[in-house]
């Protein structure tokens, strides 16, 4: 959409930020202690995370490795490791 | 047909023909008449929109910018400290692109109060992005919402535009006017076709912000639209004159111009006033003339510079007072401008402020001022109050 | 029923990680469901979510000001209405926005009942502009403000009661509601959605950055909120309690002491009259509210 109609966009672009490159730590999840709960996907301010055929993924080119998914896992299934880069 | 009826009245009428699917507006004097007429009209089945009585003037023009961006033609109508309540949604509507319609009964701007008339309120937001256009008479007043609604709403346009007259002298004047017939307002203003609208099917995110790498870009594709608002607006008055035999095709109107010595440049109701002076001093052998600006913003540079090549001298009427500047009035300077590499001599007089009266005789005096070179001033001061 | 798996809400946002309004953004759009038009105020959450032209929202969102998105959206509410349009119209506009600038287009859209639902989220500061006090700052939190001194303990001044100021307007459904309980979120997002007329929906929306706690922690730092009484989930309609989350209460000290906001309260002594004064706040909540389970239920 052209500047010459005021400052309105569709959506699409957002993605374009990768704020996967802010991350310092990153999520890990030991799918043996994993319950399925759920509550790291809904808990994700960054839609990162999500299940597929019963694994959690997370999506490292958004996940900001903020660790709320880490903290509330009730079966502290997910770790927040150091990030080799 | 001919009917006498009230400036106010009959802009209610201009901006009911034009069909308006949202109404919302806040009262505020001298625009009251026109707000009230409109409720009645909703009231009585005659127009059918959503008329929303808000809170103030802030929401008054928010609601309008929440209908347009949802992809209906709105209308709303203010005045003077009503103006500048809303202040920081008028610039916010022309950097949204909505093209919204807006009367502006012109008022003088406290401090002190005053409920009469000057045009500081809309001169004031010249900078907003709006195109203004100025009435002289309620005639003319009214012809123009239908034509700010054709130019705002070209796609190539998208920017909301000011319709002002002068409080009172002509919201509140009984006056002889044409009112076309819907189906006469239908065929020269179709249903408004929004660029994007607000819409769950297709969804946008409009008044984004923006960071120093758009911000200028996103100003400079305002004011190029705005530029091109005047050829819309000029389009619409050409078409709108072509079927109804009223001519708005310039920015300005030329009158007594052949070989004046002294050219008087004004805006509103004050021209009709300007004219009459102009016929005694022509009978009495001096040699004025009227260049009228209907079109303030965008400015009509090369047009006024075209009206006044020649003139010696050059007196610009200002309702307005720029505090603190060099000419005192604010459009002076443009006038100025616009004439630049002539060896035009340009003047400003503040006159008519909060609705001090102005005759024939202040615009002879005026005109006898600019002669002798003395001006950027204000006129008609009552030195003994002082 | 709130889809779940409905994503709205796109990543990629410029928002702090673990930031509580994005979080509360995303569930927001779970309950509302895809018909739906949001309007937003100036701050954080539009500022995160939308520098041109990357914008995260997948659905239709307009942003005009700091103070009249209520006002806003009543101009889409009316042109949808005028046009049998179906969309929800949803506000979505920070506590500073809410609480104090947008007060009068607030009391107008609310006094008029237009069919919107106003979602307020309450990081309790202007934090886009760098974490200064509104009328929701809790008492005595430290900003920039209301900064704690020699002389200051703070914000002197309660926390605004907003969601009563709505229900003396006579809305129909007025709530809080916490990011640190996704599913009630969401639950009474689309309950609110789907009540006619005007509805109000508070979300408390801890600020890692804005409250000084490692963003790892918001969820955990809400329900802190929750457990003391500082924060209370309740539903109300037409001003009538309808329900309250009970909680087993624990003193407030663990929440403050959490919080570099109330550090002064704690370092170098604990300041204990102020910290019973913030006691009494939580206290006079769970009575007026009803929130503690006694022993006997
Ligand atoms: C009329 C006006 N005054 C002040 C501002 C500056 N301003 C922008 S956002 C903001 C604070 C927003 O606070 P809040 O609504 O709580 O949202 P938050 O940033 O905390 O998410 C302020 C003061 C503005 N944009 N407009
Ligand atoms: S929160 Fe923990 S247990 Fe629940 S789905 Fe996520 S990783 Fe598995
Ligand atoms: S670390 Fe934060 S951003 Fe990354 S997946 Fe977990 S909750 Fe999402
Ligand atoms: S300052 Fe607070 S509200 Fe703003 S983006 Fe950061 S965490 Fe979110
Ligand atoms: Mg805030």
């Amino acid at each position: 959409m052209a500047l010459r109609i005021g400052c309105a966009a569709a959506p699409g672009r957002a993605q374009d930020n990768k704020t996967g490159s802010w991350r310092v730590f990153m999520p890990v999840v030991d799918m043996e202690k994993c319950i399925l709960c759920g509550t790291c996907i809904l808990s994700c301010p960054e839609t990162s995370v999500s299940e597929k055929d019963g694994q959690i993924l997370f999506d490292l080119d958004f996940c900001k490795g903020c660790g709320v998914c880490a903290n509330e896992c009730r079966a502290e299934a997910i770790t927040m490791i150091q990030e080799e880069k | 047909m001919l009917q006498i009826m009230e400036g106010s009245h009959a802009v209610a009428e201009a901006a009911k023909l034009c069909r308006p699917e949202v109404v919302s507006a806040y009262p505020i004097t001298p625009q009251t008449h026109i707000v009230e007429r409109l409720a009645e009209m909703v009231a009585d089945g005659e127009l059918d929109a959503e008329y929303l009585c808000v809170d103030s003037e802030l929401s008054a023009l928010s609601v309008c910018i929440g209908s347009s961006a949802a992809g209906s033609r709105v209308y709303s109508a203010t005045s003077s400290q009503g103006l500048m309540l809303m202040a920081e949604v008028v610039f916010n509507v022309a950097g949204m692109r909505q093209p919204i319609v807006m009367s502006i009964a012109n008022r003088a701007l406290g401090a002190p109060l005053s409920i009469w008339n000057d045009q500081q309120d809309s001169i004031s937001l010249r900078d907003a992005g709006w195109f203004h256009l100025y009435g002289e008479d309620v005639q003319e007043m009214t012809d123009q919402h239908f034509i700010a609604y054709k130019a705002a709403e070209q796609h190539d346009v998208l920017l909301p535009g000011f319709v002002c007259f002068d409080g009172f002298i002509l919201s509140h004047t009984y006056e002889p006017v044409d009112i076309p017939s819907q189906e006469e307002i239908d065929a020269f203003l179709p249903p408004y076709v929004p660029y994007n609208k607000l819409d769950a099917k297709a969804p946008i995110s409009m008044g984004m912000y923006a960071t120093p790498d758009y911000y200028m870009e996103f100003r400079y594709e305002t004011d190029q639209a705005l530029q091109r608002a005047g050829d819309a607006i000029s389009a619409a008055g050409k078409e709108f004159g072509e079927m109804f035999g009223r001519d708005y095709s310039g920015h300005t109107e030329s009158y007594r111009m052949d070989d004046a010595d002294v050219a008087f440049v004004a805006l509103g109701s004050i021209c009709g006033t300007v004219k009459d002076a102009i016929d005694e001093m022509r009978a009495d052998g001096i040699k004025a003339g009227l260049v009228k600006i209907r079109t303030f913003r965008p400015f009509p540079a090369a047009e006024l510079a075209k009206a006044l090549a020649g003139v010696p001298k050059v007196a610009v009427l200002e309702k307005n007072i720029s505090l603190g500047s060099a000419m005192k009035g604010a459009v002076g300077p443009e006038v100025k401008d616009a004439l630049t590499g002539t060896a035009i001599e340009v003047y400003s007089y503040v006159i008519g402020l909060g609705g001090r009266d102005i005759r024939k005789k202040d615009i002879r005096a005026i005109a006898a001022l600019a002669e002798k070179g003395v001006g950027n001033m204000f006129y008609g001061l009552r030195t003994e109050v002082l | 029923m709130v889809d779940k798996s409905l994503e709205l809400f796109d990543c990629g946002h410029r928002a702090c990680g673990g930031c509580g309004p994005a979080m509360l953004a995303r569930l927001m759009l779970k309950g509302t469901g895809e018909d739906v038009i949001v309007v937003a105020s100036t701050g954080c959450m539009e500022v995160f979510s939308t520098p041109y032209p990357e914008t995260a929202w997948k659905v239709p969102w307009i942003h005009s000001l700091f103070e009249n998105a209520a006002a806003v959206a009543s101009g889409v509410e009316a042109s949808l209405k005028h046009n049998n349009r179906t969309e929800k119209v949803v506000c979505i506009c920070g506590d500073g926005a809410t609480f104090d600038i947008g007060m009068l287009c607030i009391s107008g859209a609310f006094e008029r009942g237009h069919d919107i639902t106003y979602i307020c989220y309450d990081n309790e500061a202007y934090m886009n502009t760098g974490i200064q006090r509104s009328g929701a700052t809790p008492y005595d939190a430290s900003t920039t403000t209301s900064p704690a001194g020699k002389k200051s303990m703070g914000n002197s001044l309660p926390k605004k009661d907003m969601p009563q100021i709505l229900n003396a307007h006579g809305a129909s459904y007025v709530a809080t509601a916490s990011v640190a309980y996704p599913m009630d979120v969401m639950k009474k997002v689309e309950k609110a959605v789907n009540t006619p007329g005007a509805c109000y929906l508070q979300v408390h929306t801890p600020c890692s950055t804005g409250w000084g706690f490692d963003g790892s922690k918001t969820i955990e730092i809400g329900k802190q909120a929750i457990e003391c009484g500082l924060w209370v989930n309740y539903e109300m309609e037409y001003g009538e309690l309808k329900a309250s989350k009970k909680v087993r209460r624990v003193p407030v000290d663990g929440y403050l002491k959490a919080q570099k906001r109330f550090r002064h309260l704690f370092k170098p002594q604990p300041v204990t009259e102020e910290i019973a004064k913030i006691q009494a706040i939580a206290d006079a909540n769970a009575a007026k509210y009803g929130i503690d389970i006694q022993l006997n239920e």
